[in-house]
């Protein structure tokens, strides 16, 4: 895929913007250029809705969900979590994201497997990885991980190495 | 050809005991179960193959199915998801059984000290012979096989009837 310049970059950034803000004004809470992807910060409430307007509108046409994600920052106080959803405008080829921060204490979201199907599975990953409850999905389970355990293990809070594990003390390594 | 055990040798007759004569059998010709999971498993391979030849040690006969092998040989990383898979495997066979763990991986979790990886076979199955390595070479595979053989050999025909066995047993929950 073509890399942009910035100043093409910019330019896209800027066309998105004008329809999302003429759209929903305040929502857009910010936007910046990340490399050549204009990123957009949303209000978390109207997500679903900026995703069916990026999709479903002509001039805009993002209709493929390249990817999304959860990430956690557990130093933003009120936003610990946030989503990131990629799109793609293929018969233009351009490409646009969006992100969304969420407060641990409620920590859901509208579900998208209404826009595209294709989150179902990846919105069932970040349930599992994060514990973000997806409103309305039809099958939140765990996907990858077994079903019985009670944590979400890519939290920044989660242990990385196994507390169950007891041959890593120093007397084992001469220390 | 195998060392015959000691005994009573005389014109046309030897004698030894019940014990030492199914031993001599049983060392002899192990059925092994490879249970192998990542690169473990193709260090296990080599070690079949007409190079190191597994079929000098009268284990050339792999059993793919558990009712029907003397030695289940776990290879590479167990998930934990896996765990109750490898439970069950050793659960079908028929006794007397011997485990042999193969690698880092399967007998301490080795690298993948993370939430997803057992962290050693043995919390889920009592194992008898250990392969340290990453992934082991071939003659050390060949090494931890003849540790399985003297411990064939030298069984008493009563262990698996004991009140130490039973225990052992019960202590993974297996009936």
């Amino acid at each position: 895929m073509a890399v942009l310049t910035p100043e093409q970059t910019m330019a896209l950034h800027d066309e998105v913007l004008a329809a999302l803000k003429g759209k929903f004004g305040e929502g857009i809470l910010s936007s910046s250029c990340e490399y050549d992807f204009p990123v957009f910060v949303v209000d978390k409430d109207i997500m679903h809705d900026v995703l069916v307007f990026v999709k479903e509108t002509p001039s805009l046409n993002y209709h493929f969900l390249t990817t999304m994600c959860a990430m956690n920052y557990p130093e933003k106080t009120g936003n610990e979590f946030a989503m990131m959803y990629q799109l793609h405008n293929m018969p233009e080829n351009k490409r646009i994201r969006f992100k969304t921060f969420i407060p641990e204490q409620k920590l859901e979201i509208a579900t998208i497997t209404d826009i595209w199907p294709a989150a179902n599975w990846m919105e069932r990953q970040e349930y599992d990885f994060f514990g973000v409850n997806f409103i309305g999905h039809p099958n939140l389970i765990r996907i990858l991980n077994m079903e019985d355990i009670t944590f979400f293990p890519m939290r920044k809070d989660f242990a990385l190495e196994d507390p169950t594990r007891d041959d890593k003390n120093d007397s084992m390594f001469g220390r | 050809m195998a060392k015959s055990p000691e005994g009573l040798e005389g014109p046309g007759f030897f004698l030894t005991s019940m014990e030492k004569a199914v031993g001599l059998a049983r060392k002899n010709s192990i059925w092994p179960l490879p249970f192998a999971t990542s690169c473990c498993g193709i260090e296990f391979m080599a070690t079949m193959a007409s190079h190191y030849d597994l079929g000098r040690f009268g284990s050339e006969r792999l059993s793919f199915s558990p009712r029907q092998a003397d030695l289940l040989m776990v290879m590479g990383t167990i998930a934990k998801k896996m765990g109750p898979v490898l439970k069950q495997v050793y659960e079908q066979m028929a006794e007397p059984r011997w485990v042999l763990s193969m690698g880092a991986c399967a007998s301490s979790g080795g690298i993948f000290d993370t939430y997803s990886v057992l962290q050693g076979i043995d919390r889920i199955i009592p194992v008898d012979v250990y392969i340290p390595g990453c992934p082991p070479r071939p003659e050390q595979v060949i090494e931890g096989l003849m540790k399985i053989q003297d411990l064939v050999g030298n069984e008493s025909l009563r262990r698996r009837n004991s009140p130490e066995y039973k225990s052992l047993m019960n202590k993974y929950g297996i009936e």
